[in-house]
């Protein structure tokens, strides 16, 4: 943005210092999640760059920690259940919300503040809330501690995501098409997968996506409705952290931060092309 | 299609009936993870499921949640828990509530060699009717040896900001803390519980702790003193001494024992009450608590065998090959000054101490 | 469908007074009405499933834990005869209850000796007063060798608590199937020996003081985000489209990465041996030995929550400032106002949904947070949740737990409706 020709010397000052200090903010925003990335190849425990490193001297970079966490079996174990768990739950979420979020936006919902209200209940209350009482409720349905548990927790914390993702997708949704289709003689569920799937679909994956992410970094609740054998690679952090923090960590987390990446890349795209489809200029 | 359900459903449950009875017994074994749970794995668990195919041993590092999950698990009446590694002063309260199985201690387990019975081999270890001691551990003080101009000797040194300055680490929680602070205040410590009793003597512990506030760092985990030590974070730290002979041996940390009154504690098993495998679990217990397994377990990591007869069986460390006797807390060397926990205290103030503790620490 | 139900309306005659009906000849009014209705019935069958979802694995497990804040029925359980005859005791007298009384506490104990249920009671009333996890325990070891009566002699000889009346007042007070005394502890409070509510001795008190420091340091992370999510939102929604849609993801990748990751950078920059202390002591800014201490406290609790809420603060605000057209800010200063006025007084009011909402929001997620608090806190540095994973998980005092939780969830409901009211639930947005 080229400063107009008619500004003061003052103006311009704080123009440049302006973007200096948005400069600082994004640095404090951006810096220490790409800072890990170099420490994680680093040859000695520390958290810290060794002197070779800053000389970028090849000898000061190894793939020890991700050699570790590859053959560790406990970091393995992590892997698997993040997996399994955040795949189950994500199912489970965009199911039932995107079931929910249709029903919704209907134009004629009785208590639909009350309703909405308790479906993003689980996105409202504070996470050691939620794990306390799954702790002790799920203690006595016999879940605490299985794989079952740990996704029904996860399915119920990530649903608020998947309905308002699929709710937003809805909105601009023009009912006259539904009713074009029905004319020309299209059966409702004709309509549904022609019609209806595809206008929604960048809705339903971004909000499976959100549900995802919920469940993949969610440990608050597995620390509690989970044990030992449903260790997430959160909870694995978790424990790593509290108690003996090895660089493996960094490795791990140099990982998520290419899964962070490439999701948000993902949801990016869906949201424009989601935007371009329905007319509106790509923001 | 209901008729298809149905018999891929019985079909389901026919194999996994068979899978049961071809498989093994699979034992879930609760304890601290770590070095801790390696020295049982290799002592205790490896050999007996040579002994035994049958049997799979599968750990579980959850003891440090272990009295809240398995009390949540009894009050679920699901109990997938086998045996639990616990503290003594966890078990008197897991004992208490009437969640583990009380043991007969001669009957169900291994007399000594030379046929004493149990009871009597494992004595006043035997502090609840629950518990199956397995070792003695001591918390006591290691300090980095090149960051202190003079080495600690003594407790009263803890508290001694100018002997020895900078950081040093303390668990959070009033438990041992409050003794050490009383006897560096100068209380006898055969008299320790005896003041602890008194409003006073609490007040006197804090005031006394108030001295080095500002220099404490608190750890929860006991992974984390050492970490502080080994990265120079702190100068001293409080620490089970297991880990201090892992950091100081085995990673070759330069940090020193200072084993001015340290406090002793038990850790030992206890049997969930109603858990699947009872009889598969007692006999694995009568085993692997024998004279000889728990003077095997301290090749592997330096906290002395609970029984009495198991102290002249331990050898040398299975790896570094230097004699574990001297490393226990239990060598003549290091018990000169020891103080034994008072359970019984502990068991009735713990809560009231740990509040008035917290509510301290947030002062 | 619904819709083309209400569309096939045949208008009979428009002219003249009769009764609108539909092809079927149903009056209009009752087929539209019908139609309303199977239109509503579908919309709650579709939302019904996931309702039903959140009630049974989130709803629940909330409300039962409500409930176990007063939960006391392990006295009237393990303790029933004695709970049952004490309620003819006057516990304001000065005189301990009589051999009756006595005897049916000595059932009760050698019944719950028998069972190792006894001692459940015991842990039970020493969150009250300390000592009583012993006496139970004593007494359930002992009582087995008292066999003849007078129980009350022999008991007492047993152990002189039992003789002593505050005893006696504390299972009076405590017999009943519901508790008060959780949700007062929270709130740093006890009922004495006569049976009147007062503030916990000031040794004690900590909750109330732990409530004011979450809700003080969550008010200062929601500030500071703040301070600094408003310039760089003005930055973006300024910027031509292109750039500012590139300069986004630096917000958005934050928001993407895991918060343990997150925190874990913050301890490896943070602490003593760490990055940024190692650049300082580089620098020559410290030395060796006056290496800061910026993490396991206040300051490291506050650095990483600001940077992890601090994208919940910008795209709000993003997203209002985007609909502020410049030409208003043009037009103040054309009519003569200074840079300065025309910013705060024409460009400042236009963004307060956006403050409110980010605001609101950050509030919310800060207080309730529990992770990074419990790793990079401290002891000065952590928040209530903190003292509810300790009571659930090390001191066992889950009633306890219930009605911290209960408190927090309470601030946060309120926050929750004031959220609802200045942006509504309807129009919260993601990504």
């Amino acid at each position: 943005m080229a400063l107009p020709a008619y500004t003061t010397t003052g103006e311009r000052i704080w123009h440049y210092t302006f973007r200096v200090i948005c400069g600082l903010i994004f640095f404090f925003l951006i810096f220490p999640i790409l800072v890990i990335v170099p420490l994680s190849f680093n040859t000695v425990p520390f958290f810290t760059f060794t002197p070779e490193m800053l000389s970028l001297d090849p000898e000061g970079f190894s793939l020890r920690w991700y050699k570790d966490f590859f053959t560790n079996l406990n970091w393995q174990g992590a892997v698997w259940n993040s997996f399994i768990i955040a795949i189950f739950s994500t199912l489970i979420a965009t199911f039932l919300g995107t079931l929910a979020a249709l029903g919704l936006s209907r134009p004629h919902v009785p208590y639909r503040t009350a309703i909405m209200g308790v479906l993003i209940s689980p996105m409202i209350v504070p996470l050691i809330i939620s794990a306390a009482g799954m702790f002790f409720f799920y203690s006595r349905l016999d879940l605490q501690g299985t794989h079952i548990g740990v996704i029904l927790a996860h399915a119920a914390l990530s649903t608020p995501f998947v309905v308002i993702t699929v709710t937003a997708t809805l909105v601009g949704f023009d009912e006259s098409l539904i009713r074009a289709s029905a004319n020309l003689g299209a059966s409702p569920t004709t309509t549904f997968f022609k019609i209806i799937v595809p206008l929604i679909l960048p809705g339903v994956i971004s909000g499976a996506l959100f549900a995802f992410v919920t469940s993949f970094d969610e440990v608050v609740v597995v620390l509690f409705v989970g044990s030992f054998e449903q260790r997430t690679i959160p909870w694995q952090m978790f424990s790593g952290i509290r108690e003996h923090i090895s660089p493996t960590i960094l490795a791990v987390a140099t990982l998520l931060v290419i899964v962070a990446i490439m999701l948000l890349t993902t949801v990016e795209l869906l949201r424009r092309r989601n935007e371009r489809l329905r007319g509106m200029t790509p923001g | 299609m209901k008729l298809k359900l149905t018999s891929v459903a019985a079909g389901l449950a026919s194999g996994l009936l068979l899978a049961g009875t071809a498989q093994a017994v699979d034992l879930t074994v609760v304890s601290w993870g770590g070095a801790y749970t390696a020295s049982q794995q290799k002592a205790y668990h490896e050999p007996y499921m040579k002994m035994n195919p049958d049997i799979k041993i599968l750990n579980d590092d959850s003891a440090s949640e272990g009295l809240a999950k398995l009390r949540a698990q009894v009050e679920a009446g699901n109990i997938s828990w086998d045996l639990v590694d616990m503290v003594a002063s966890a078990a008197i309260t897991a004992c208490d509530e009437g969640i583990v199985l009380e043991i007969d201690h001669d009957t169900m387990l291994a007399p000594a060699p030379d046929g004493t019975p149990a009871s009597e081999d494992f004595g006043d270890m035997i502090v609840s009717e629950c518990f199956i001691p397995q070792i003695v551990y001591s918390t006591t003080f290691g300090y980095r040896t090149d960051l202190v101009k003079t080495p600690p000797t003594s407790i009263a040194d803890v508290f001694d900001l100018e002997k020895i300055p900078g950081k040093r680490s303390l668990e959070k929680a009033s438990i041992n803390n409050l003794e050490w602070a009383l006897i560096a205040d100068g209380v006898p410590p055969e008299e320790v519980y005896d003041v602890l009793e008194t409003e006073e003597g609490v007040d006197r512990a804090f005031a006394k702790l108030d001295t080095i506030k500002d220099q404490v760092v608190w750890w929860v985990k006991g992974a984390v003193p050492t970490q502080l030590l080994a990265d120079g974070e702190v100068v001293m730290a409080s620490a089970y001494n297991g880990r201090l002979f892992s950091a100081i041996e085995e990673e070759k940390q330069p940090i020193g024992m200072m084993w001015d009154w340290q406090v002793f504690d038990l850790d030992g098993w206890v049997v969930p009450k109603g858990g699947k495998n009872e009889a598969e679990v007692l006999k694995y217990l009568k085993w692997a608590t024998d004279t000889q397994r728990l003077a095997d377990q301290a090749k592997f990591i330096s906290y002395g065998p609970a029984r009495k007869s198991s102290a002249p069986l331990v050898g040398k460390h299975a790896d570094l090959g230097i004699e574990m006797g001297p490393h226990m807390p239990t060598a003549p060397e290091n018990a000169k000054t020891t103080l034994l926990f008072n359970f019984e205290f502990w068991a009735d103030r713990r809560d009231e101490l740990d509040e008035r503790f917290n509510a301290w620490l947030a002062q | 469908m619904a819709e083309a139900t209400a569309n096939n309306v045949v208008l009979t005659a428009p002219a003249e007074k009769e009764i609108l009906t539909t092809a079927d000849g149903t009056p209009l009014k009752v087929s539209l009405q019908r139609a309303l209705r199977r239109e509503k019935t579908r919309a709650l069958l579709l939302i019904a499933p996931l309702f039903l979802f959140i009630l049974i694995t989130f709803l629940m497990p909330i409300f039962d834990m409500l409930y176990r804040g007063v939960d006391n029925t392990v006295m009237p359980q393990y303790m029933s005869r004695t709970v049952q005859a004490l309620g003819e005791w006057d516990p304001t007298g000065e005189e301990i209850p009589d051999e009756p009384i006595f005897e049916e506490l000595f059932l009760d104990l050698k019944e719950g000796a028998e069972n190792k249920t006894i001692g459940r009671v015991g842990k039970r009333l020493n969150y009250e007063k300390s000592g009583m996890s012993s006496l139970f325990r004593k007494s359930q070891r002992r009582v087995k060798k008292i066999e003849d009566p007078p129980y009350k002699e022999a008991l007492i000889k047993m152990d002189k608590k039992w003789g002593d009346i505050n005893t006696w007042r504390l299972i009076h007070r405590e017999r009943g199937k519901y508790t008060m005394s959780y949700y007062l502890a929270g709130l740093d409070m006890r009922t004495d020996e006569h049976g009147s509510i007062r503030a916990q001795d000031e040794k004690r008190q900590i909750y109330v003081k732990l409530f004011g420091r979450t809700l003080w340091m969550s008010a200062l992370i929601t500030v500071i985000c703040l301070i600094l999510a408003y310039p760089i939102s003005y930055l973006l929604s300024t910027l031509p489209l292109r750039t500012s849609n590139i300069l986004i993801i630096l917000v958005l990748l934050p928001f993407w990465t895991s918060l343990l990751v997150r925190t874990t950078s913050w301890i490896a920059l943070l602490q003593q041996h760490g990055v940024i202390n190692d650049l300082l002591v580089w620098l020559n800014v410290v030395s060796e030995d006056g290496r800061l201490s910026m993490i396991h406290n206040k300051t490291g609790t506050i650095i990483a929550m600001v940077h992890i809420l601090l994208p919940f603060m910008v795209l709000p605000l993003y997203s209002v400032m985007k609909t502020i057209p410049p030409s208003y800010m043009r037009a103040a200063r054309s009519l003569g106002a200074n840079p300065f006025l025309a910013f705060v007084r024409v460009y400042m009011p236009n963004t307060v949904p956006g403050i409110g909402a980010g605001c609101i929001l950050v509030f919310i997620i800060s207080i309730g947070y529990y992770i990074t608090p419990a790793l990079v806190g401290g002891t000065d540095g952590t928040f209530i949740s903190n003292f509810i994973a300790y009571h659930i998980s090390t001191s066992l005092n889950w009633g306890l737990a219930a009605a911290l939780a209960v408190y927090l969830l309470a601030i946060v409901l309120v926050l929750y409706i004031l959220y609802d009211k200045v942006v509504g639930i309807n129009n919260m947005k993601l990504g």
